[in-house]
């Protein structure tokens, strides 16, 4: 019987990878567990080990091809003792073109939606010098290349973390700074968030500026403590004298399908404390920019990245100091209807409903708040004041959220401006769930944006 | 049966520190320092527990009483640029550092002339300047912050160290091991000075710790310890100087057990019934830390009981300074309510 051997997923977010190499050719009998190929990510290269036994009979996506989707079919295998010339014979695909319909099922997209690529121009960021070159580059870089820049500038900097050096980041953010700078200035921990969040913490009382990288903030829960009780409170108790120049940074909330405790949004909970600064991007130049205001900052920062965001890319200006203010939302989108507030993955799907609400007659504006705290709370009222409607729509939990507290603020500063309730669309209150139907259902979508827009504007 | 060789007795454990270091040989200029420095120690926290008694001291507050020959041993071996980090019973580390007891006694009261303005308390006091950093009420905070201190020290290729210290009940934190795990891997100057006063509040060591010896918490990281006599100043100096040199000459971190003794309770608000009045009373008689250094004062002829009534004398009118400015420093302006929670730019 042939097997079909399929391009396989190497991350819960990978949808597509280069086969970099082919370990076998056709005709080759192999047995569980060869190496049969060399896939590359964004993140790694990994090795394809067979399954079952038999001989290689086709190789159907050629070495080099890039953009294989998870799910090809790339090789068909025969076990023994079958009649090899009764095979049917798929399509080749050769490496001069991107792989496209894949034989096999594909793999089930990422149930968080894919992130959105927006290009409208924030209307209250800082001016960009005309004739500033574009560039594209993924929110990985950007995140790189922040902390390579304010490595450069600055010997103080210092970047400590699980996997940061030699394994170039579990994710593949702090790719080559191990080579660049050293395993001075690149620290590899031991599994010990407690630890080296408190490490950290006392480094930069004695006035270090480190970075501490988080392999999730999930992680960081074991840290907090110290994230709270040393970093944001230590200024004010010792009435000033001293000071914890320290960012905490890696990713937040939900990936794709890692189930309930790899999944959690804590921007609420941070942002909820005076002493820290709270800032979570969407795009690569907020990345860059906002990074780099992170680590120049005399406070603690909590820097709320994004797992699926990292290989998106983004057009960013080509500036040789692209430091963005902390504490400014930007205006993503201008509307009149309805606006719509969001932060992090969630602007790509507020961004998305407001494409398919301008369709239907509604004209939204998009607000990404890029800082949670402090929260400028301002361009949401102002914002209000112009669309009297506000929908706010945040990944994770409902009660006692960023959305419920802005919520509250444009009651007690905007009510008379408001023509409808404040409406939240937060992910379900639940521990998020592994099962592929129940994640889909669980997490915000711009479906779910779209609807409460239309509520709010009493058209629906 | 073969008569079996008796098996070669096992080498000890290099990490295993039963021995004793040599006492530090103090000149007469030592004795009357480290005397003067104790008795300062001993006569502001009795100050402060009449105070606390009188409602000018709020909350909590932690005297540290009995074990001041810790801190005096520890931090007169110390030089500039070292650091030193502990909990929450911290006036006396502050004191041996040479701070000013009134900015001591004013933060106890919440006065704006505290050394944290006022908004810190007993529990949160820092002298940077000084090299002191808290000052910290977590439990067992301190010893991953001091791992950072002497991080920072290593970073910045000096030859200064990082005095941590913490108690017997903090020594079974998880992240005292991941510190000492991390300060052993990439040989931190950080001396981990664990002040075992026997009970972690009302809970003593036996029944909380199932290593009573405290020093060799470090063993399974290779980190050398040793058990000190803390309530003899010389004994806690002479094993500091050790330690402090074994770290500045970079051999990583070094633990000092501290066996001393809190002569009141956990807090102001502990009867302490978790010991007889026995106990406490034999350690005042047998075992202080001052008497023992004023009779060797007496004994070498450097003062007599006068000289010694009129340092007494002179120690109580700084403490009785102290008080004074205390209870006059304003309370802080209202506007201090928001200044500090951000630095600006």
């Amino acid at each position: 019987m042939a097997i079909e051997i399929n391009m396989p997923a190497l991350s819960p977010t990978m949808e597509t990878g280069t086969l970099a190499k082919w370990m076998v050719k056709v005709g080759d009998t192999v047995e569980s567990g060869d190496v049969i190929a060399e896939i590359e990510t964004d993140k790694a290269t990994m090795e394809v080990e067979v399954v079952d036994e038999g001989t290689i009979t086709q190789i159907l996506v050629a070495e080099g091809t890039e953009d294989v989707p998870v799910g090809q079919v790339i090789a068909i295998l025969v076990e023994e003792d079958e009649d090899l010339s009764a095979m049917p014979v798929p399509t080749a695909v050769t490496a001069s073109a991107p792989a496209s319909a894949p034989a096999a099922a594909p793999a089930p997209a990422p149930n968080v939606p894919a992130p959105v690529a927006a290009t409208s121009v924030a209307v209250s960021d800082p001016a960009i010098p005309s004739g500033t070159e574009m560039v594209s580059i993924t929110v990985r870089e950007a995140l790189r290349d922040a902390m390579a820049e304010e490595m450069r500038r600055d010997p103080d900097v210092f970047i400590m973390g699980e996997e940061v050096g030699e394994y170039q980041g579990a994710y593949k953010v702090t790719q080559g700074l191990l080579d660049e700078f050293g395993p001075d200035r690149v620290i590899d921990t031991p599994i010990t968030e407690h630890g080296f969040a408190g490490l950290g913490a006392g480094a930069a009382f004695a006035g270090l500026k480190p970075v501490i990288e988080f392999m999730t903030f999930n992680f960081a829960m074991q840290a907090i403590d110290h994230i709270i009780n040393s970093a944001a409170k230590t200024h004010y108790m010792s009435g000033g004298l001293v000071k914890c120049p320290i960012v905490f940074r890696g990713p937040n909330g939900a990936a794709s399908r890692v189930g309930a405790q790899h999944s959690q949004n804590y921007a609420a909970w941070y942002a909820s404390v005076p002493g820290l600064k709270v800032i979570a991007p969407y795009d690569a130049a907020d990345c860059k920019g906002l990074l780099k205001a992170a680590i120049l900052d005399p406070n603690p920062v909590v820097f709320l990245e994004n797992e699926l965001m990292y290989g998106e890319s983004f057009d960013i200006p080509d500036l040789p100091d692209l430091v963005l203010p902390i504490g400014k939302a930007r205006i993503f989108r201008e509307g009149s209807d309805v606006t719509i507030v969001s932060y992090s993955i969630t602007v790509g799907q507020a961004l998305k409903a407001a494409d398919m609400l301008a369709e239907q007659g509604i004209s939204a504006e998009v607000i990404d708040l890029r800082t949670i705290r402090p929260l400028d709370i301002e361009t949401v009222i102002e914002s209000v004041k112009k669309t009297n409607r506000c929908v706010i729509a945040e990944e994770g939990w409902p009660q006692c959220s960023v959305a419920s507290d802005i919520s509250a603020q444009l009651m007690e500063k905007a009510f008379d401006w408001l023509d409808a309730p404040v409406t939240r669309v937060n992910s379900v209150d639940v521990p998020l769930p592994y099962a592929d139907n129940l994640e889909k259902a669980a997490v915000v979508t711009a479906e779910k944006i779209v609807q409460a827009a239309k509520a709010v504007c009493y058209s629906d | 049966m073969p008569s079996k060789k008796p098996a070669a007795k096992p080498a000890a454990s290099p990490r295993r520190r039963s021995v004793k270091t040599a006492h530090f040989k103090p000149s007469n200029d030592d004795l009357v320092d480290f005397y003067q420095q104790m008795l300062l120690i001993r006569r502001f926290e009795e100050k402060a527990g009449q105070m606390y008694g009188m409602g000018l001291i709020g909350g909590f507050c932690h005297l540290y009483i009995g074990q001041e020959a810790v801190v005096t041993g520890v931090q007169t071996a110390l030089k500039d640029g070292d650091s030193v980090i502990t909990g929450y019973r911290e006036h006396g580390h502050m004191l041996a550092l040479g701070c000013d007891p009134k900015s001591i006694m004013a933060e106890l009261t919440g006065r704006s002339g505290g050394c944290s303005g006022g908004k810190g308390g007993s529990m949160h006091m820092f002298d940077p300047d000084k090299g002191f950093y808290g000052g910290h009420g977590i439990v067992g905070a301190q010893a991953s912050l001091g791992t950072g201190l002497g991080f920072a020290a290593k970073y910045r290729k000096t030859d200064n160290v990082s005095v941590a210290y913490f108690g017997d009940g903090a020594s079974n934190q998880g992240q005292v091991y991941e510190s000492f795990n991390m300060a052993r891997i990439w040989n931190l100057p950080v001396i981990y000075i664990i002040e075992n006063n026997q009970y972690a509040m009302g809970t003593s060591v036996k029944r909380a710790s199932s290593e009573v010896e405290l020093c060799r918490r470090g063993e399974s990281f290779r980190i050398p310890g040793e058990q000190v006599d803390g309530m003899d100043v010389l004994a806690v100096r002479g094993a500091m100087d050790k330690a402090v040199k074994y770290c500045r000459e970079g051999n990583g971190p070094y633990i000092l057990e501290m066996k001393t003794y809190r002569y009141r309770g956990h807090s102001m608000s502990d009867p302490a019934k978790y010991r007889s009045k026995d106990e406490v009373k034999k350690m005042r008689a047998e075992r202080d830390c001052i008497d023992q250094i004023k009779e060797k004062i007496l004994d070498l002829g450097i003062t007599d009981e006068a000289g010694l009534k009129a340092w007494d004398k002179d120690i109580k009118s700084r403490v009785a300074d102290a008080a004074s400015f205390a209870q006059e420093s304003p309370e802080p302006a209202a506007e201090e309510l928001y200044t500090n929670v951000y630095i600006e730019g």
